[in-house]
């Protein structure tokens, strides 16, 4: 199986840590796995997003037209990504900072206030864990211990205290999960 | 270093370069390759070696001509617009036989161009790019493991032949990440520098590099050498992989990044039942003719995919000789092509033998 994701927000939401994290987990969970960034010439401000592949065999191409899953940080990712996610397939938004709810019926769509519940643990930096806790429960990608291993890993040596707010954050978020 | 880690193909590249024992390295910015440096910035004070943000890409590839005339392991990087610039100094290098590894993490172009993906310097890889009857060892990898191998081998290489070897990938495989691992490859034999410049203490003689000859017999004499070391190279180190081409119909052949999106197309037209084969050049010079002429009798059709207007399908045409069509598609200017895009043209091609 082949599970491509594409994460997007503004420059700063921290997108491409949580690509990085996931596609990390992947590795060590023993598959296959890409990370491939939009490295357009951005302004600040502006949208991020990268693409990241979870396989059984190979990654051929490292960037996808429909990805089976988006994560939206922001309402332009959102309007940007909709419409790309294969049918069948997962859209995580954040309504914290998306007040129109996405309109496709034909996949999964999860609301997440990530903003919200990241202020609730005191550092909305870790908005985007919440997220990918939100992806991680609707999509079972690669199991927990794989992701405390992959954040181990990404987090450099003067942050490995950042690493409980991250864990709780992605817990949070499997909680916060709820299909509508 | 044996375990895998997740890294940017810059990065890798970087590293693997530092393991094969390059210790210097000189280079100016550009997108979409400014991770390579600015890793050689960290990596090279650590290992006690070199790195040095030259004044401009033509001081960093002469810069390049004096390390590797002193005979040290050597590396500079960049992008279309800035290996453009050091053309004169490949040549120089070409010229007087001096061992050097060069990256090209190509843009679009013509021009300053983009900053997006591309195959457009194809030719200039190849077919000369600076001045004069001289070739580059041109090395294409498809992955992130495949480029620190190549890496590792082309200090090897350019060691071997006393020839700059060239890594050419583009911006996709500069700025993804995938897991690599940095291992000991079998390390060939390399004849001792006896030809460096480290002093008189070093070598009985003087030793000279230089590639200024003026007098005519001399010059050709030397090219006739050069055309010789060239002729060994093409003999040896043709390189191709194969991906179901035992009994493709139609076989498309990419290198680098397209390769890998075109190997996508090939296992989902497998999956339908087409019978397509994907052949896919390592070494664009010396070009795998050997290994592409023999597939010719086996197909009906080739369909070339690269990310520019049409430059490997020169060298895919020359190979096949007339004896098969030999169809192209192209994606320009930082546009990447999508396998159902590549699968609709085999589709279309496919449709044309039958």
């Amino acid at each position: 199986m082949t599970f491509e994701v594409v994460m997007a927000g503004f420059g700063g939401q921290g997108v491409m840590l949580m690509g990085q994290i996931l596609a990390y987990a992947g590795m060590v969970h023993g598959k296959q796995v890409s990370w491939m960034p939009s490295y357009g010439p951005e302004m600040r401000g502006g949208t991020a997003n990268c693409t990241v592949i979870v396989a059984d065999e190979a990654v051929g191409s490292p960037v996808v037209a429909h990805p089976y899953a988006v994560v939206a940080l922001n309402r332009p990712s959102l309007d940007k990504f909709e419409s790309a996610v294969r049918p069948g397939g997962v859209l995580i938004y954040n309504e914290s900072l998306i007040s129109t709810p996405p309109t496709r019926s034909d996949i999964k769509v999860v609301a997440v206030a990530a903003n919200q519940i990241a202020d609730e643990l005191g550092n909305v930096k870790v908005a985007n864990m919440v997220a990918l806790g939100a992806l991680l429960e609707v999509t079972d990608l690669v199991p927990m211990e794989c992701i405390i291993a992959a954040l181990k890993k990404a987090l450099p040596a003067h942050r490995q205290d950042m690493l409980a707010v991250n864990l709780a954050a992605i817990e949070r978020g499997k909680q916060a999960a709820v299909i509508p | 270093m044996s375990e895998r880690v997740l890294m940017k193909g810059n990065e890798a590249i970087a590293e693997a370069a530092i393991q094969a024992g390059c210790r210097f390295f000189f280079g100016y910015p550009i997108t979409p390759q400014n991770e390579l440096p600015e890793y050689m910035s960290r990596r090279m004070p650590q290992v006690e070696g070199t790195f040095l943000q030259a004044e401009s890409e033509v001081a960093a590839i002469n810069m390049v001509y004096g390390a590797a005339g002193a005979g040290a392991r050597v590396m500079t990087s960049s992008s279309s617009p800035g290996i453009s610039l050091k053309q004169e100094g490949i040549s120089y290098l070409a010229g007087a036989e001096l061992p050097a590894v060069i990256v090209n993490i190509v843009r679009g172009g013509p021009g300053l161009g983009s900053i997006q993906p591309s195959q457009g310097a194809y030719f200039q890889a190849v077919k000369g790019g600076g001045h004069g009857d001289y070739r580059l060892l041109v090395l294409a990898p498809a992955n992130l493991q495949e480029a620190v191998d190549l890496v590792t081998e082309a200090f090897d290489l350019a060691d071997l032949y006393r020839n700059p070897v060239l890594i050419l990938g583009d911006g996709l495989l500069g700025q993804m990440m995938e897991p690599v691992e940095f291992r000991k490859l079998p390390s060939r034999e390399l004849p001792p520098k006896t030809w460096a410049t480290t002093g008189m203490r070093h070598h009985p003689h003087k030793n000279i590099i230089n590639s200024l000859v003026l007098d005519a017999p001399g010059l050709e004499k030397h090219i006739l050498h050069l055309q010789e070391k060239y002729a060994r190279m093409n003999l040896h180190e043709q390189r191709a992989k194969s991906l179901h081409c035992a009994d493709a119909e139609v076989v498309i052949v990419a290198y680098g990044s397209t390769a890998r999106i075109a190997k996508t197309a090939v296992m989902s037209l497998r999956q339908s039942g087409l019978k397509v084969g994907l052949f896919r050049p390592v070494t664009l010079w010396p070009f795998p003719v050997n290994t592409l002429s023999e597939l010719v009798p086996k197909v009906k059709a080739f369909l070339t995919v690269e990310m520019n207007a049409g430059q490997m399908v020169e060298d895919v045409k020359l190979a096949v000789n007339g004896a098969r069509p030999v169809h192209f598609y192209g994606r320009m200017g930082g546009m990447v092509p999508t396998p159902e895009e590549i699968s609709s043209e085999c589709v279309r091609v496919l449709g044309g033998v039958r």
